[in-house]
């Protein structure tokens, strides 16, 4: 589905991103893991074409990101706040969302009926607009938002920060449920590595820009990565 | 204390991201800063001897108006100028006492540009006057006296932070008065002077004002003082959300969505309220060229730049920072299932229809005559077909973040100055003028406004070409924009 090919980013001389090659097919679940500056957000931007490579390409679907368009209308991402439209209420956002991508009020409310709990009547008919709901609410909103329309690839960037205990537990079965069906690659970036090894199938980690591990996600992973996370010396320099 | 708050303000100053950017643009700031500096000073100067000119005795006459210039002063305060709140919560936690952050909060807006730039024009006002021979005690005494008043303001200014219905009261309570005394129905200055008028001619009287600001002053400080609380005084209200139903624009297809967004993105946010007056206002912009009122606007050529102002207030005020609108959620815009081209489409017209309106509403021009409003009709043609195009065109290379929630910078976005926007100007405005020029000294008015109706109706026949052009644009420019609306002021 996803194909990375000597992908790299430089900042005034400095290469914040650098990945050689990397393939996630259809269906995956794909988790990513690294510390501050290790190049997560880097890299999902990249993959969303809201940032240009220094070199090499991300492949979507048929084509590459940065040459057509088309990647558009079956992926569905929620990265930060400046995914969301703060002067809209949130069924007006999720409608504007809907048709975007070909769904009608119908669809949507039939959607937004699968979540009720998730919301904890906090998001639907408050009257509120977007910029005034909470942080955890706000990213509530971004990611139901990216189920409308049935995408074939879902991006989240940190999707557990920010939520209560809750809804965290509550987000865990709704990437799981979509990591089962093979029709959707999920790619999740998170700091919890508990979380990530219970929804991912597969763990990417980055260091410092470049991809330093490559796990099949197993019993041993989770004390894998804590091994790898808690050491003394980085591996790579 | 008093070093940390002055070195905090310092930096804030020159680290801000409007000051941070290229030369250019800091030699624009100081240029608008002088303009009005010297506009003032001018004022002042002029005032005296205008009016001695005009056979009126000028610290009296002054005197009398001076009502309406405190009362403006206010509005004008309350639009543009805005408690420093922000700044303030990250002091809070530090070991600041909380007397003296209101003390620098409130200290800071005495320093503000609202209440200097009056300096400018009582200071020359009053050196003329000793100038004149005015005894030197009393003129000292009424100068501090207007001074004291201009920060009675700035402190009632300060109370007054979400009160638009009083200052709307305020508004019309001045233009009724200023009518009522156009038409010699009532006239409220023969109240009100002796007030003003006292303060130059009865010494100690200079002291009820001052007394009054010190007195505000304190009245403030315990206001703040009380309410240093980020749920009280510091919060930021939430607006109670309405929605609508905008169903009847489907008709328009696809662009429909974009376009009922748009329209709620201009009535929820307070930036693009401002902006929707402002082309108000540029409706009776007109007024100044077609009335004669001003010698040297009076010219056929000048009525074709009044007829594109008056038709293109919106053009120029929205279209302009097409798609700054949309800088908060910028990603999320490149992301969905987006043609530029729609996206663009809907933007236009927008400020089609817009423009429209402002052109039809322009028939009061007919009052002066069918070349004035001929003027009007031409510009709103001229701005439909070309510079709807154009400002699409310049949006992006101006690629200012725009906060919606605040009002700050809404009158001229310093930051929107740049070459390539400069020269994007050239065809929305000298173009049709000279369009005019060339139809006027051949073959007669009519033809120079049938050569730039002409011209507008030409930019339509290429609309899909120019869609095009402007896409391409867009594109190259995307990555760029992106980064850009990143950062924040």
């Amino acid at each position: 589905m996803i194909h990375i090919h000597n992908l790299s980013k430089t900042y005034s001389g400095v290469t914040v991103l650098n990945i050689e090659e990397l393939h996630i097919p259809k269906g995956e679940s794909f988790g990513l893991v690294g510390n501050n500056g290790a190049g997560k957000t880097t890299l999902f931007s990249a993959l969303l074409d809201l940032i240009q490579p220094t070199t090499g390409y991300i492949q979507n679907g048929e084509s590459k990101v940065n040459e057509s368009e088309a990647w558009k209308s079956h992926t569905a991402s929620f990265i930060d706040e400046s995914f969301l439209i703060g002067y809209l209420t949130a069924e007006e956002y999720f409608y504007f969302i809907g048709e975007l991508r070909g769904q009608n009020k119908a669809d949507v409310d039939a959607l937004l009926a699968g979540f009720t709990d998730f919301f904890n009547d906090e998001i639907l008919g408050k009257r509120k607009y977007l910029r005034d709901l909470s942080k955890g609410n706000q990213k509530k909103v971004g990611i139901v938002a990216t189920l409308i329309g049935n995408p074939d690839v879902i991006i989240l960037d940190e999707p557990f920060a920010n939520l209560d205990p809750t809804t965290q537990i509550r987000l865990k079965g709704i990437i799981k449920k979509l990591a089962t069906d093979r029709d959707i690659t999920v790619l999740v970036s998170s700091h919890d590595l508990i979380h990530v090894t219970e929804v991912c199938e597969r763990i990417v980690v980055l260091e410092k820009g470049k991809l330093v591990k490559d796990i099949k996600t197993s019993e041993a992973t989770l004390k894998e990565l804590e091994a790898y996370f808690s050491k003394e010396e980085p591996l790579v320099e | 204390m008093i070093k940390h708050f002055i070195n905090l303000e310092w930096k804030s100053f020159f680290r801000s991201a409007a000051f941070q950017t290229n030369l250019v643009l800091k030699i624009f700031m100081a240029l608008g800063a002088l303009y009005f500096i010297g506009l003032f000073t001018l004022a002042g100067v002029g005032a005296y001897f205008g009016l001695e000119e005009a056979g009126y005795e000028p610290l009296q006459t002054l005197n009398k108006f001076m009502i309406y210039y405190v009362l403006f002063d206010l509005i004008i305060k309350y639009m543009l100028q805005k408690m420093p709140v922000v700044n303030i919560k990250p002091l809070l936690l530090l070991p600041f006492n909380k007397a003296k952050i209101v003390d620098f909060a409130l200290g800071k807006t005495m320093l503000s540009f609202f209440n200097i730039v009056h300096a400018f024009f009582f200071i020359p006002f009053s050196v003329v006057l000793l100038a004149q021979g005015y005894d030197a005690l009393h003129v000292i005494t009424w100068h501090l006296g207007m001074m004291a008043l201009i920060y009675v303001n700035n402190f009632i200014n300060v109370f007054l932070n979400d009160a638009m219905a009083l200052v709307v009261g305020l508004g019309s309570v001045i233009l009724g008065l200023g009518a009522l005394q156009y038409y010699g129905i009532f006239d409220i200055t023969p109240y009100v002077a002796p007030f003003f008028q006292g303060l130059y001619d009865t010494l100690w009287m200079f002291a009820i004002p001052v007394i009054a600001a010190i007195a505000l002053y304190k009245v403030a400080h315990g206001y703040f003082l009380k309410r240093l609380y980020l749920d009280a005084g510091l919060a930021v209200k939430a607006q109670k959300a309405s929605t609508e139903n905008l169903d009847w624009l489907d008709r328009f297809g696809k662009t429909a969505t974009f376009l009922k967004n748009d329209i709620k993105l201009i009535k929820r946010n307070k930036r693009s309220k401002t902006t929707v007056i402002m082309s108000v206002v540029f409706l009776f912009y007109g007024l100044l060229f077609f009335t004669g009122g001003i010698e040297s606007y009076d010219n056929p050529f000048m009525k074709i730049f009044a007829g594109i102002f008056v038709s293109g207030g919106f053009l120029f005020s929205f279209g302009q920072f097409v798609p700054s609108w949309d800088s908060a959620y910028y990603p999320l815009m490149m992301t969905q299932n987006i043609r530029y081209q729609e996206y663009l489409k809907s933007k236009w017209m927008l400020v089609v229809l817009a423009t429209a309106v402002s052109t039809i509403l322009g028939l009061g021009y007919l009052y002066f005559g069918w070349e004035a409003y001929a003027a009007v009709l031409v510009g709103g043609i001229y701005n439909m077909g070309v510079n709807g195009h154009v400002v699409l065109l310049g949006g992006a290379y101006i690629k200012t973040p725009i906060d919606l929630t605040s009002n700050k910078k809404a009158f001229g976005d310093s930051s929107a100055f740049n070459v390539k926007t400069l020269l994007i100007t050239i065809p929305k405005l000298l173009l049709p003028i000279a369009l005019y020029a060339i139809g006027h000294f051949t073959l007669g008015p009519v033809f120079g406004y049938a050569l730039v109706a002409l011209a507008g109706v030409a930019g339509f026949a290429f609309r899909d070409f120019m869609f095009k052009k402007i896409e391409s644009v867009y594109k190259a420019e995307k990555y760029k924009t992106i980064a850009a609306y990143k950062q924040k002021n």
